[in-house]
Protein backbone atom coordinates (compact mmCIF):
# COMPACT_ATOMS: atom_id res chain seq x y z
CA UNK A 1 0.00 0.00 0.00
CA UNK A 2 1.22 3.52 -0.72
CA UNK A 3 2.30 5.66 2.21
CA UNK A 4 -0.99 7.31 3.13
CA UNK A 5 0.75 10.32 4.63
CA UNK A 6 2.02 11.45 1.23
CA UNK A 7 -1.47 11.85 -0.21
CA UNK A 8 -3.02 15.23 -0.82
CA UNK A 9 -6.22 16.05 1.05
CA UNK A 10 -8.28 15.58 -2.13
CA UNK A 11 -6.65 12.18 -2.80
CA UNK A 12 -7.11 11.04 0.80
CA UNK A 13 -10.80 11.97 0.84
CA UNK A 14 -11.22 10.17 -2.47
CA UNK A 15 -9.44 7.08 -1.12
CA UNK A 16 -11.68 6.95 1.94
CA UNK A 17 -14.76 7.47 -0.20
CA UNK A 18 -13.68 4.51 -2.36
CA UNK A 19 -13.08 2.44 0.80
CA UNK A 20 -9.40 1.95 -0.07
CA UNK A 21 -8.57 2.84 3.53
CA UNK A 22 -10.32 4.16 6.60
CA UNK A 23 -9.86 7.30 8.61
CA UNK A 24 -8.54 5.10 11.43
CA UNK A 25 -5.82 3.80 9.10
CA UNK A 26 -4.67 7.15 7.76
CA UNK A 27 -4.88 8.68 11.24
CA UNK A 28 -2.62 5.92 12.58
CA UNK A 29 -0.22 6.44 9.68
CA UNK A 30 0.09 10.13 10.60
CA UNK A 31 0.48 9.41 14.32
CA UNK A 32 3.30 7.02 13.45
CA UNK A 33 4.96 9.58 11.19
CA UNK A 34 4.68 12.26 13.91
CA UNK A 35 6.28 9.96 16.47
CA UNK A 36 9.29 9.52 14.22
CA UNK A 37 9.61 13.09 12.96
CA UNK A 38 8.59 15.27 15.86
CA UNK A 39 11.74 14.78 17.99
CA UNK A 40 13.65 16.23 15.03
CA UNK A 41 11.25 18.87 13.71
CA UNK A 42 9.36 19.96 16.85
CA UNK A 43 6.32 20.82 14.74
CA UNK A 44 3.73 19.59 17.26
CA UNK A 45 3.65 20.90 20.83
CA UNK A 46 0.79 18.58 21.77
CA UNK A 47 -0.08 15.29 20.04
CA UNK A 48 -3.68 14.28 20.74
CA UNK A 49 -3.34 10.65 19.68
CA UNK A 50 -6.24 9.39 21.76
CA UNK A 51 -8.61 12.11 20.62
CA UNK A 52 -7.51 11.57 17.02
CA UNK A 53 -8.20 7.83 17.17
CA UNK A 54 -11.59 8.44 18.78
CA UNK A 55 -12.52 11.06 16.17
CA UNK A 56 -11.35 8.76 13.37
CA UNK A 57 -13.46 5.89 14.68
CA UNK A 58 -16.50 8.18 14.86
CA UNK A 59 -15.75 9.44 11.39
CA UNK A 60 -15.56 5.94 9.94
CA UNK A 61 -18.96 5.23 11.46
CA UNK A 62 -20.43 8.37 9.93
CA UNK A 63 -19.02 7.50 6.53
CA UNK A 64 -20.38 3.96 6.78
CA UNK A 65 -23.77 5.43 7.64
CA UNK A 66 -23.67 7.60 4.52
CA UNK A 67 -23.23 10.79 6.54
CA UNK A 68 -19.78 11.81 5.34
CA UNK A 69 -18.97 15.52 5.68
CA UNK A 70 -16.81 17.43 3.20
CA UNK A 71 -13.62 16.68 5.19
CA UNK A 72 -14.75 13.35 6.59
CA UNK A 73 -11.93 11.52 8.31
CA UNK A 74 -9.17 13.91 7.23
CA UNK A 75 -6.41 14.19 9.87
CA UNK A 76 -5.37 17.82 10.35
CA UNK A 77 -3.03 19.80 12.60
CA UNK A 78 -4.30 22.81 14.53
CA UNK A 79 -2.10 25.81 15.22
CA UNK A 80 -1.73 26.41 18.95
CA UNK A 81 -3.36 29.84 18.56
CA UNK A 82 -6.78 28.17 18.16
CA UNK A 83 -8.59 27.31 21.37
CA UNK A 84 -9.41 23.61 21.42
CA UNK A 85 -11.77 22.31 24.06
CA UNK A 86 -9.99 20.32 26.73
CA UNK A 87 -6.67 20.41 24.85
CA UNK A 88 -3.87 22.64 26.09
CA UNK A 89 -3.75 25.91 24.19
CA UNK A 90 -0.97 28.35 25.00
CA UNK A 91 -0.20 30.38 21.85
CA UNK A 92 3.24 28.90 22.61
CA UNK A 93 3.66 31.35 25.49
CA UNK A 94 4.59 30.56 29.07
CA UNK A 95 2.06 33.07 30.31
CA UNK A 96 -0.82 30.75 29.44
CA UNK A 97 0.73 27.97 31.50
CA UNK A 98 -1.34 24.81 31.11
CA UNK A 99 -4.44 26.65 29.88
CA UNK A 100 -7.11 24.24 28.70
CA UNK A 101 -10.00 26.03 26.99
CA UNK A 102 -13.50 25.00 27.96
CA UNK A 103 -14.67 25.94 24.47
CA UNK A 104 -13.74 25.35 20.83
CA UNK A 105 -12.72 28.09 18.37
CA UNK A 106 -15.23 28.61 15.58
CA UNK A 107 -12.70 27.68 12.90
CA UNK A 108 -11.69 24.36 14.48
CA UNK A 109 -15.33 23.64 15.34
CA UNK A 110 -16.22 24.19 11.67
CA UNK A 111 -13.55 21.68 10.63
CA UNK A 112 -14.83 19.08 13.09
CA UNK A 113 -18.41 19.74 11.95
CA UNK A 114 -17.22 18.76 8.48
CA UNK A 115 -15.64 15.54 9.71
CA UNK A 116 -11.99 16.47 10.28
CA UNK A 117 -9.77 14.65 12.79
CA UNK A 118 -7.33 16.57 15.00
CA UNK A 119 -3.81 15.15 15.32
CA UNK A 120 -2.52 17.79 17.71
CA UNK A 121 -1.51 21.37 18.31
CA UNK A 122 1.16 22.97 16.17
CA UNK A 123 4.14 25.01 17.24
CA UNK A 124 4.32 28.71 16.40
CA UNK A 125 6.02 31.94 17.39
CA UNK A 126 4.81 33.15 20.78
CA UNK A 127 1.44 34.90 20.27
CA UNK A 128 2.19 34.68 16.51
CA UNK A 129 4.86 37.35 16.90
CA UNK A 130 7.79 36.29 14.78
CA UNK A 131 8.88 35.20 11.34
CA UNK A 132 11.10 32.23 12.18
CA UNK A 133 9.33 30.27 14.93
CA UNK A 134 12.23 31.09 17.22
CA UNK A 135 10.10 32.99 19.74
CA UNK A 136 8.07 29.90 20.72
CA UNK A 137 8.19 28.96 24.40
CA UNK A 138 8.52 25.35 23.21
CA UNK A 139 11.63 25.90 21.11
CA UNK A 140 11.91 26.46 17.40
CA UNK A 141 10.53 24.26 14.66
CA UNK A 142 13.06 22.86 12.20
CA UNK A 143 12.29 23.15 8.50
CA UNK A 144 12.16 19.70 6.87
CA UNK A 145 13.96 21.27 3.89
CA UNK A 146 17.75 21.47 3.88
CA UNK A 147 20.27 23.28 1.71
CA UNK A 148 21.53 20.55 -0.62
CA UNK A 149 23.31 17.99 1.52
CA UNK A 150 24.09 20.37 4.38
CA UNK A 151 22.66 19.62 7.78
CA UNK A 152 22.35 23.30 8.81
CA UNK A 153 19.00 23.71 10.54
CA UNK A 154 16.75 26.12 8.70
CA UNK A 155 13.70 28.00 9.89
CA UNK A 156 10.32 26.95 8.51
CA UNK A 157 9.34 30.63 8.79
CA UNK A 158 6.77 31.99 11.14
CA UNK A 159 4.62 32.48 12.87
CA UNK A 160 2.82 29.37 11.54
CA UNK A 161 6.07 27.40 11.35
CA UNK A 162 4.64 24.24 12.91
CA UNK A 163 1.73 24.30 10.47
CA UNK A 164 3.99 24.71 7.45
CA UNK A 165 6.61 22.19 8.59
CA UNK A 166 4.00 19.55 9.45
CA UNK A 167 2.35 19.85 6.03
CA UNK A 168 5.72 19.80 4.23
CA UNK A 169 6.88 16.76 6.21
CA UNK A 170 3.65 14.80 5.68
CA UNK A 171 2.68 14.98 9.35
CA UNK A 172 -0.92 15.99 8.53
CA UNK A 173 -3.05 16.44 5.42
CA UNK A 174 -3.40 20.14 6.08
CA UNK A 175 -3.22 22.58 8.96
CA UNK A 176 -4.89 25.65 10.32
CA UNK A 177 -2.77 28.76 10.52
CA UNK A 178 -3.17 32.48 11.09
CA UNK A 179 -1.74 35.49 9.32
CA UNK A 180 -1.33 38.95 10.84
CA UNK A 181 1.53 40.20 8.64
CA UNK A 182 2.48 37.14 6.60
CA UNK A 183 2.38 34.31 9.13
CA UNK A 184 0.63 31.90 6.73
CA UNK A 185 2.27 32.90 3.47
CA UNK A 186 5.92 33.30 4.50
CA UNK A 187 6.14 29.85 6.17
CA UNK A 188 4.28 28.32 3.21
CA UNK A 189 6.86 29.85 0.87
CA UNK A 190 9.74 28.58 3.05
CA UNK A 191 8.44 25.01 3.07
CA UNK A 192 7.10 24.45 -0.45
CA UNK A 193 3.48 24.44 0.72
CA UNK A 194 0.39 26.47 -0.17
CA UNK A 195 -1.09 28.98 2.25
CA UNK A 196 -3.94 31.42 1.88
CA UNK A 197 -4.97 34.32 4.05
CA UNK A 198 -8.55 35.07 3.02
CA UNK A 199 -10.27 38.46 3.04
CA UNK A 200 -10.35 39.93 6.55
CA UNK A 201 -13.57 38.70 8.15
CA UNK A 202 -14.00 35.49 6.12
CA UNK A 203 -12.91 33.33 9.06
CA UNK A 204 -14.26 34.00 12.51
CA UNK A 205 -11.67 35.13 15.03
CA UNK A 206 -13.77 33.74 17.88
CA UNK A 207 -11.63 31.45 20.01
CA UNK A 208 -8.38 32.43 18.31
CA UNK A 209 -5.92 33.97 20.75
CA UNK A 210 -5.84 37.64 19.72
CA UNK A 211 -2.67 39.36 18.53
CA UNK A 212 -3.66 42.39 16.40
CA UNK A 213 -7.40 42.27 15.93
CA UNK A 214 -7.70 44.45 12.83
CA UNK A 215 -5.11 42.32 11.01
CA UNK A 216 -5.47 38.75 12.36
CA UNK A 217 -7.06 36.30 9.95
CA UNK A 218 -7.14 32.51 9.91
CA UNK A 219 -6.47 30.39 6.85
CA UNK A 220 -5.13 26.97 5.89
CA UNK A 221 -1.71 25.65 4.94
CA UNK A 222 -2.01 22.70 2.56
CA UNK A 223 -0.19 20.64 -0.04
CA UNK A 224 -2.01 22.00 -3.10
CA UNK A 225 -4.09 25.00 -4.11
CA UNK A 226 -7.16 22.78 -4.36
CA UNK A 227 -6.58 21.38 -0.86
CA UNK A 228 -6.29 24.91 0.51
CA UNK A 229 -9.58 25.82 -1.17
CA UNK A 230 -11.32 22.82 0.41
CA UNK A 231 -9.99 23.62 3.87
CA UNK A 232 -10.90 27.31 3.61
CA UNK A 233 -14.41 26.33 2.56
CA UNK A 234 -14.88 24.62 5.91
CA UNK A 235 -12.98 27.11 8.05
CA UNK A 236 -14.73 30.23 6.73
CA UNK A 237 -18.29 31.45 7.17
CA UNK A 238 -20.26 33.99 9.14
CA UNK A 239 -20.15 33.82 12.92
CA UNK A 240 -22.29 36.14 15.02
CA UNK A 241 -19.79 35.78 17.87
CA UNK A 242 -17.19 37.82 15.93
CA UNK A 243 -18.52 41.30 15.11
CA UNK A 244 -16.03 41.61 12.22
CA UNK A 245 -17.08 38.30 10.67
CA UNK A 246 -18.45 38.88 7.18
CA UNK A 247 -22.10 37.95 6.56
CA UNK A 248 -21.43 37.30 2.84
CA UNK A 249 -22.22 33.88 1.41
CA UNK A 250 -19.24 31.66 0.65
CA UNK A 251 -18.58 30.92 -3.00
CA UNK A 252 -17.43 27.44 -4.07
CA UNK A 253 -13.68 27.86 -3.63
CA UNK A 254 -12.76 24.44 -5.01
CA UNK A 255 -14.71 25.10 -8.20
CA UNK A 256 -12.82 28.37 -8.61
CA UNK A 257 -9.57 26.38 -8.89
CA UNK A 258 -10.85 24.96 -12.19
CA UNK A 259 -11.68 28.34 -13.65
CA UNK A 260 -9.73 29.49 -16.70
CA UNK A 261 -7.73 32.68 -16.32
CA UNK A 262 -8.04 33.47 -19.99
CA UNK A 263 -8.96 37.12 -20.40
CA UNK A 264 -8.05 38.04 -16.82
CA UNK A 265 -5.78 41.00 -16.20
CA UNK A 266 -2.95 40.45 -13.75
CA UNK A 267 -1.09 43.36 -12.24
CA UNK A 268 2.64 43.37 -11.58
CA UNK A 269 3.74 46.02 -9.07
CA UNK A 270 7.10 47.65 -9.76
CA UNK A 271 7.53 48.44 -6.05
CA UNK A 272 7.94 44.75 -5.14
CA UNK A 273 11.39 44.78 -6.72
CA UNK A 274 13.45 45.44 -3.59
CA UNK A 275 17.15 46.01 -2.99
CA UNK A 276 19.12 42.90 -2.25
CA UNK A 277 16.46 40.53 -3.54
CA UNK A 278 18.17 37.45 -4.98
CA UNK A 279 18.20 37.19 -8.78
CA UNK A 280 16.50 33.79 -8.46
CA UNK A 281 13.41 35.41 -6.96
CA UNK A 282 13.38 38.06 -9.66
CA UNK A 283 13.66 35.25 -12.25
CA UNK A 284 10.87 33.25 -10.63
CA UNK A 285 8.62 36.30 -10.68
CA UNK A 286 9.36 36.81 -14.37
CA UNK A 287 8.65 33.11 -14.94
CA UNK A 288 5.33 33.44 -13.10
CA UNK A 289 4.39 36.35 -15.35
CA UNK A 290 5.20 34.22 -18.40
CA UNK A 291 3.08 31.32 -17.07
CA UNK A 292 0.13 33.64 -16.50
CA UNK A 293 0.51 35.00 -20.04
CA UNK A 294 0.66 31.49 -21.48
CA UNK A 295 -2.58 30.66 -19.67
CA UNK A 296 -4.25 33.55 -21.47
CA UNK A 297 -4.02 36.37 -18.93
CA UNK A 298 -3.03 39.91 -19.80
CA UNK A 299 -0.19 41.37 -17.76
CA UNK A 300 -0.31 44.98 -16.69
CA UNK A 301 2.37 46.92 -14.83
CA UNK A 302 0.84 48.68 -11.84
CA UNK A 303 2.08 50.95 -9.10
CA UNK A 304 1.51 50.39 -5.39
CA UNK A 305 3.59 53.32 -4.40
CA UNK A 306 3.26 53.20 -0.63
CA UNK A 307 4.50 49.60 -0.42
CA UNK A 308 7.75 50.49 1.37
CA UNK A 309 5.78 52.13 4.18
CA UNK A 310 3.65 49.08 4.86
CA UNK A 311 6.03 47.38 7.29
CA UNK A 312 6.78 50.48 9.39
CA UNK A 313 3.03 51.23 9.53
CA UNK A 314 2.41 47.62 10.55
CA UNK A 315 4.96 47.92 13.36
CA UNK A 316 2.88 50.72 14.85
CA UNK A 317 -0.58 49.24 14.29
CA UNK A 318 0.18 45.64 15.26
CA UNK A 319 2.10 46.35 18.49
CA UNK A 320 -0.49 48.97 19.49
CA UNK A 321 -3.30 46.44 19.14
CA UNK A 322 -1.17 43.72 20.72
CA UNK A 323 -0.36 45.80 23.78
CA UNK A 324 -4.06 46.31 24.27
CA UNK A 325 -5.02 42.67 23.58
CA UNK A 326 -2.29 41.26 25.79
CA UNK A 327 -3.28 43.46 28.73
CA UNK A 328 -5.66 40.65 29.72
CA UNK A 329 -2.78 38.41 30.80
CA UNK A 330 -2.53 39.42 34.41
CA UNK A 331 -2.24 35.99 36.02
CA UNK A 332 -5.50 36.37 37.91
CA UNK A 333 -8.08 34.40 35.94
CA UNK A 334 -6.04 31.92 33.95
CA UNK A 335 -2.46 31.14 33.06
CA UNK A 336 0.61 31.14 35.22
CA UNK A 337 0.69 33.58 38.16
CA UNK A 338 3.86 34.87 39.77
CA UNK A 339 3.17 36.46 43.14
CA UNK A 340 4.88 39.82 43.74
CA UNK A 341 5.00 42.13 46.73
CA UNK A 342 1.54 43.54 46.03
CA UNK A 343 -1.15 43.34 43.34
CA UNK A 344 0.68 45.52 40.81
CA UNK A 345 3.89 43.66 41.64
CA UNK A 346 2.11 40.38 40.87
CA UNK A 347 0.99 41.73 37.51
CA UNK A 348 4.46 42.96 36.68
CA UNK A 349 6.23 39.77 37.71
CA UNK A 350 3.65 37.54 36.04
CA UNK A 351 4.01 39.39 32.76
CA UNK A 352 7.80 39.71 32.94
CA UNK A 353 8.14 36.01 33.55
CA UNK A 354 5.39 34.84 31.21
CA UNK A 355 6.12 36.86 28.07
CA UNK A 356 9.20 36.24 25.95
CA UNK A 357 11.59 38.93 24.74
CA UNK A 358 9.93 39.68 21.38
CA UNK A 359 6.47 39.86 22.91
CA UNK A 360 7.73 42.22 25.60
CA UNK A 361 9.40 44.38 22.98
CA UNK A 362 6.16 44.67 21.03
CA UNK A 363 4.09 45.39 24.13
CA UNK A 364 6.49 48.20 25.01
CA UNK A 365 6.38 49.66 21.49
CA UNK A 366 2.60 49.45 21.47
CA UNK A 367 2.30 51.05 24.87
CA UNK A 368 4.73 53.78 23.84
CA UNK A 369 2.97 54.70 20.57
CA UNK A 370 -0.39 54.81 22.32
CA UNK A 371 0.86 56.76 25.33
CA UNK A 372 -0.15 60.35 25.98
CA UNK A 373 1.45 62.79 23.57
CA UNK A 374 2.51 60.24 20.98
CA UNK A 375 -0.82 58.97 19.71
CA UNK A 376 -1.14 61.44 16.83
CA UNK A 377 2.50 61.22 15.83
CA UNK A 378 2.49 57.44 15.58
CA UNK A 379 -0.78 55.57 15.75
CA UNK A 380 -2.94 58.09 13.90
CA UNK A 381 -0.28 58.65 11.26
CA UNK A 382 0.13 54.88 10.78
CA UNK A 383 -3.61 54.51 10.25
CA UNK A 384 -3.49 57.23 7.62
CA UNK A 385 -0.58 55.51 5.89
CA UNK A 386 -2.60 52.31 6.08
CA UNK A 387 -5.39 54.12 4.24
CA UNK A 388 -2.87 55.19 1.56
CA UNK A 389 -1.81 51.56 1.12
CA UNK A 390 -5.41 50.38 0.87
CA UNK A 391 -6.12 53.18 -1.64
CA UNK A 392 -3.17 52.05 -3.80
CA UNK A 393 -4.83 48.63 -3.98
CA UNK A 394 -8.28 50.07 -4.71
CA UNK A 395 -6.80 52.07 -7.59
CA UNK A 396 -4.93 49.04 -8.91
CA UNK A 397 -7.97 46.76 -8.69
CA UNK A 398 -9.92 49.22 -10.82
CA UNK A 399 -7.69 47.96 -13.64
CA UNK A 400 -6.65 44.42 -12.75
CA UNK A 401 -8.28 41.22 -11.45
CA UNK A 402 -5.36 39.96 -9.40
CA UNK A 403 -1.81 40.92 -8.52
CA UNK A 404 1.25 38.68 -8.83
CA UNK A 405 4.33 39.16 -6.65
CA UNK A 406 7.07 37.07 -5.05
CA UNK A 407 5.98 35.70 -1.65
CA UNK A 408 9.18 36.42 0.26
CA UNK A 409 12.42 38.31 -0.38
CA UNK A 410 14.52 35.16 0.28
CA UNK A 411 14.31 31.41 0.72
CA UNK A 412 14.39 29.84 4.21
CA UNK A 413 17.31 31.08 6.29
CA UNK A 414 19.29 29.37 9.02
CA UNK A 415 17.97 29.30 12.58
CA UNK A 416 19.66 32.06 14.57
CA UNK A 417 20.77 33.97 11.47
CA UNK A 418 18.40 36.86 11.99
CA UNK A 419 17.29 36.55 15.58
CA UNK A 420 19.67 39.27 16.81
CA UNK A 421 18.24 42.00 14.61
CA UNK A 422 14.50 42.69 14.96
CA UNK A 423 14.28 44.93 11.89
CA UNK A 424 16.06 42.39 9.64
CA UNK A 425 13.57 39.79 10.87
CA UNK A 426 10.61 42.10 10.24
CA UNK A 427 11.69 42.61 6.61
CA UNK A 428 10.73 38.98 5.87
CA UNK A 429 7.14 40.15 5.63
CA UNK A 430 7.77 42.97 3.19
CA UNK A 431 5.68 41.38 0.40
CA UNK A 432 2.96 39.88 2.56
CA UNK A 433 2.10 42.60 5.07
CA UNK A 434 0.38 44.90 2.57
CA UNK A 435 -2.51 42.43 2.13
CA UNK A 436 -3.09 42.39 5.90
CA UNK A 437 -3.17 46.18 6.14
CA UNK A 438 -5.63 46.36 3.24
CA UNK A 439 -7.65 43.31 4.41
CA UNK A 440 -7.21 41.51 1.06
CA UNK A 441 -7.04 37.79 0.25
CA UNK A 442 -3.57 36.56 -0.72
CA UNK A 443 -2.14 33.12 -1.41
CA UNK A 444 1.44 31.85 -1.50
CA UNK A 445 2.27 28.83 -3.63
CA UNK A 446 5.54 27.03 -4.31
CA UNK A 447 6.82 27.56 -7.81
CA UNK A 448 10.51 26.63 -7.98
CA UNK A 449 13.58 25.70 -5.98
CA UNK A 450 16.64 27.92 -5.71
CA UNK A 451 20.25 26.87 -6.37
CA UNK A 452 20.42 25.43 -2.84
CA UNK A 453 17.39 23.27 -3.50
CA UNK A 454 15.08 25.34 -1.27
CA UNK A 455 11.53 26.20 -2.30
CA UNK A 456 10.56 29.68 -3.47
CA UNK A 457 7.02 30.97 -3.58
CA UNK A 458 4.86 33.30 -5.61
CA UNK A 459 2.02 35.34 -4.13
CA UNK A 460 -1.34 36.12 -5.70
CA UNK A 461 -3.32 38.99 -4.15
CA UNK A 462 -7.00 39.51 -4.93
CA UNK A 463 -9.76 42.05 -4.38
CA UNK A 464 -11.64 41.94 -1.11
CA UNK A 465 -14.05 38.96 -1.17
CA UNK A 466 -12.62 37.69 -4.44
CA UNK A 467 -10.78 34.57 -3.25
CA UNK A 468 -12.15 32.89 -6.37
CA UNK A 469 -9.83 34.85 -8.67
CA UNK A 470 -6.96 34.17 -6.28
CA UNK A 471 -7.64 30.43 -6.46
CA UNK A 472 -8.08 30.50 -10.24
CA UNK A 473 -4.78 32.30 -10.87
CA UNK A 474 -2.94 30.24 -8.24
CA UNK A 475 -4.20 26.95 -9.65
CA UNK A 476 -3.14 28.00 -13.15
CA UNK A 477 0.34 28.93 -11.90
CA UNK A 478 0.58 25.70 -9.88
CA UNK A 479 -0.24 23.71 -12.99
CA UNK A 480 2.31 25.58 -15.09
CA UNK A 481 5.01 25.36 -12.41
CA UNK A 482 4.56 21.63 -11.88
CA UNK A 483 6.36 21.93 -8.55
CA UNK A 484 6.89 18.37 -7.36
CA UNK A 485 9.95 18.69 -5.11
CA UNK A 486 9.63 17.38 -1.55
CA UNK A 487 11.91 17.65 1.45
CA UNK A 488 13.97 14.48 1.88
CA UNK A 489 12.87 12.67 5.04
CA UNK A 490 16.29 12.77 6.75
CA UNK A 491 14.69 12.11 10.15
CA UNK A 492 13.41 8.65 9.26
CA UNK B 1 12.22 61.21 18.87
CA UNK B 2 14.57 59.04 20.79
CA UNK B 3 13.47 56.89 23.69
CA UNK B 4 15.56 57.48 26.82
CA UNK B 5 15.85 55.19 29.81
CA UNK B 6 13.34 57.23 31.78
CA UNK B 7 10.75 56.67 29.04
CA UNK B 8 11.49 52.93 28.95
CA UNK B 9 10.86 52.71 32.71
CA UNK B 10 7.66 54.73 32.37
CA UNK B 11 6.34 52.63 29.47
CA UNK B 12 7.24 49.38 31.24
CA UNK B 13 5.31 50.61 34.26
CA UNK B 14 2.30 51.47 32.09
CA UNK B 15 2.49 48.02 30.48
CA UNK B 16 2.87 46.32 33.87
CA UNK B 17 6.09 44.63 32.86
CA UNK B 18 8.80 44.30 35.48
CA UNK B 19 11.99 45.30 33.69
CA UNK B 20 15.21 44.48 35.59
CA UNK B 21 17.46 47.54 35.81
CA UNK B 22 20.15 45.90 33.66
CA UNK B 23 17.63 45.44 30.85
CA UNK B 24 16.61 49.12 30.71
CA UNK B 25 19.54 50.43 28.64
CA UNK B 26 19.56 47.52 26.15
CA UNK B 27 15.77 47.78 25.79
CA UNK B 28 16.09 51.52 25.08
CA UNK B 29 18.62 50.71 22.36
CA UNK B 30 16.38 48.00 20.85
CA UNK B 31 13.32 50.21 20.84
CA UNK B 32 15.25 53.11 19.36
CA UNK B 33 16.49 50.86 16.57
CA UNK B 34 12.92 49.91 15.72
CA UNK B 35 11.50 53.41 16.14
CA UNK B 36 14.26 54.94 13.98
CA UNK B 37 13.21 52.60 11.17
CA UNK B 38 9.56 53.51 11.72
CA UNK B 39 10.36 57.23 11.42
CA UNK B 40 10.30 56.89 7.62
CA UNK B 41 6.50 57.14 7.89
CA UNK B 42 7.07 60.88 8.24
CA UNK B 43 7.92 60.97 4.51
CA UNK B 44 4.34 60.07 3.57
CA UNK B 45 1.96 62.88 2.74
CA UNK B 46 -1.12 62.13 4.83
CA UNK B 47 -2.74 65.54 4.45
CA UNK B 48 -6.51 65.11 4.34
CA UNK B 49 -6.33 61.28 4.56
CA UNK B 50 -8.94 59.58 6.72
CA UNK B 51 -7.34 57.18 9.20
CA UNK B 52 -8.21 53.56 8.39
CA UNK B 53 -9.93 52.11 11.42
CA UNK B 54 -11.38 48.95 9.90
CA UNK B 55 -9.99 46.36 7.51
CA UNK B 56 -13.38 45.97 5.90
CA UNK B 57 -15.07 48.76 4.03
CA UNK B 58 -18.70 49.49 4.46
CA UNK B 59 -19.44 46.92 7.13
CA UNK B 60 -21.49 48.48 9.90
CA UNK B 61 -20.94 47.05 13.35
CA UNK B 62 -23.73 44.51 13.76
CA UNK B 63 -26.07 44.90 16.72
CA UNK B 64 -27.87 42.09 18.45
CA UNK B 65 -30.83 42.11 20.79
CA UNK B 66 -29.88 43.05 24.31
CA UNK B 67 -30.76 39.73 25.85
CA UNK B 68 -28.86 37.22 27.94
CA UNK B 69 -27.43 34.53 25.66
CA UNK B 70 -25.38 32.51 28.11
CA UNK B 71 -24.48 32.28 31.76
CA UNK B 72 -24.42 29.92 34.71
CA UNK B 73 -20.96 28.84 33.66
CA UNK B 74 -18.94 29.65 36.75
CA UNK B 75 -17.29 26.22 36.86
CA UNK B 76 -16.09 26.60 33.28
CA UNK B 77 -15.01 30.18 33.87
CA UNK B 78 -12.97 29.14 36.90
CA UNK B 79 -11.59 25.98 35.33
CA UNK B 80 -8.24 27.59 34.51
CA UNK B 81 -7.92 29.91 37.50
CA UNK B 82 -4.51 29.85 39.20
CA UNK B 83 -6.44 30.03 42.48
CA UNK B 84 -10.18 29.65 43.08
CA UNK B 85 -12.37 29.04 46.10
CA UNK B 86 -16.12 28.66 46.59
CA UNK B 87 -16.90 29.77 43.05
CA UNK B 88 -14.65 32.84 43.19
CA UNK B 89 -11.23 33.83 41.87
CA UNK B 90 -8.69 34.24 44.64
CA UNK B 91 -6.43 37.23 43.98
CA UNK B 92 -3.79 39.10 45.97
CA UNK B 93 -5.06 41.74 48.36
CA UNK B 94 -6.30 44.76 46.41
CA UNK B 95 -7.14 47.20 49.22
CA UNK B 96 -4.79 47.65 52.18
Amino acid sequence: MTDLTTLTLAQALDGMEKKQFSSAEITNAFLGAIEKANPHLNAYVVVTAEKARAQAAQSDKRRAAGQAGPLEGAPLGIKDLFCTEGVRTTACSNILGEFKPTYESTVSANLFRDGAVMLGKLNMDEFAMGSSNETSAFGNVVNPWRRGNEDTKLTPGGSSGGSAASVAADLCLGATATDTGGSIRQPAAFTGTVGIKPTYGRCSRWGIVAFASSLDQAGPIAKTVEDSAMLLQSMAGHDPRDSTSLPNALPDFRAACQRSIKGMTIGVPEEYRVDGMPQEIEDLWRQGIAWAKDAGATIKPISLKHTKYALPAYYIVAPAEASSNLARYDGMRYGARVTGKDLVGSYEQTRAKGFGAEVQRRILIGTYVLSAGYYDAYYLRAQKVRQRIAQDFRDAFAEVDAILTPATPSSAFGLGEKSGDPVAMYLNDIFTVTANLAGLPALALPAATDSQGLPLGLQVIGKALDEESVFAVSAALEKAAGFKAKAAKWWV
Amino acid sequence: MSIDEKTVRKVAKLARLALPEERVAPMAAELNGIMAWIEQLNEVDVEGVEPMTSAVEGLALPMRDDVVTDGGDSQRVLANAPKAEDGFFVVPKVVE
